[in-house]
């Protein structure tokens, strides 16, 4: 068996969980797999949910992590909640806008800006 | 530096090719942009050939070869499956398909390399990246 570290690393401000990825590439499907369903749980704790994901240590990511955001997303708004993404760095920010996915997800520069964006 | 490798339908298979391929790209040294686009190009390639292409049966292989030098890296994937028709495949940047889950590995190889061809009815894949910045949509953060 592999050793299995968490996904996710989660802590709080306010009502809002603030998510970090613990690897740096959300690249294979093992792993994408695992981050989604913990994405989901998190998600599915309580009505409205908030979550910013915090992408600072996130160097890689693929079409399939792609595909997962946009599950978490519309978890999320089914639950009547929001989702923001944030850090994300230069060469990552560039898959999202090649995807055209940056006009699709509320992206923030700073964990600041994006814990200030959540409404009520 | 020529690599050949003829691979089972396996995603750890193809990770291990990514890493070697990689590690020669870095070798010949290749800037830090022309790294992560092949990388990711190769991710995404390899992931097509495996899980869209030979549908992962394990009695099907994928073949790839990797042509480095310092100026260039020539790549490519070849699988035994049915092929497809690259025009056939919806833009994934348009309503409704920007919704879904999937269907943007392609995009994401022609956007990254400097060229892409579909050849033998889309089973192989040959991609090209030149050592040079490539240009990419504008990096501007926006708030959605």
């Amino acid at each position: 068996m592999a050793e299995s570290i968490p996904p996710l690393s989660v802590s709080q401000s306010k009502d809002i969980r603030i998510v970090e990825f613990t690897s740096n590439k959300i690249l294979d499907e093992a792993n994408i797999h695992q981050i989604g369903q913990a994405l989901t749980a998190l998600i599915d704790e309580r009505p409205n949910p908030k979550l910013l994901l915090d992408f600072s240590s996130v160097d890689h990511l693929s079409s399939a992590a792609l595909g997962m955001l946009l599950n978490a997303n519309k978890r999320v708004k089914e639950r009547n909640g929001q989702l923001r993404l944030t850090n994300i760095k230069p060469q990552i920010y560039e898959v999202f806008v090649i995807t055209k996915l940056n006009k699709l997800f509320r992206i923030l520069n700073t964990r600041a800006e994006g814990l200030a964006s959540f409404t009520q | 530096m020529k690599l050949v490798f003829d691979i089972p339908s396996d995603f750890d298979a193809g990770r291990d090719v990514q890493r070697r391929v990689v590690e020669q790209v870095v070798l010949h040294k290749f800037e830090a942009d022309s790294v992560f686009a092949i990388r990711l190009a190769l991710e995404e390639a390899l992931v097509n050939a495996i899980k869209h292409g030979n549908r992962a049966d394990p009695t099907k292989k994928v073949h790839i070869e990797a042509l480095i030098t310092s100026q260039r890296a020539e790549i490519l994937i070849e699988d035994e499956g049915p092929g497809f028709n690259r025009a056939r495949i919806p833009d994934p940047t348009t309503h409704p398909n920007l919704n879904r889950p999937s269907g943007r590995g392609i995009l994401l190889i022609e956007a990254y390399m400097t060229t892409a061809k579909w050849e033998r009815g889309g089973r192989r894949l040959r991609m090209v990246r030149d050592n040079t910045p490539l240009e990419l949509p504008q990096t501007k953060s926006g708030t959605g």
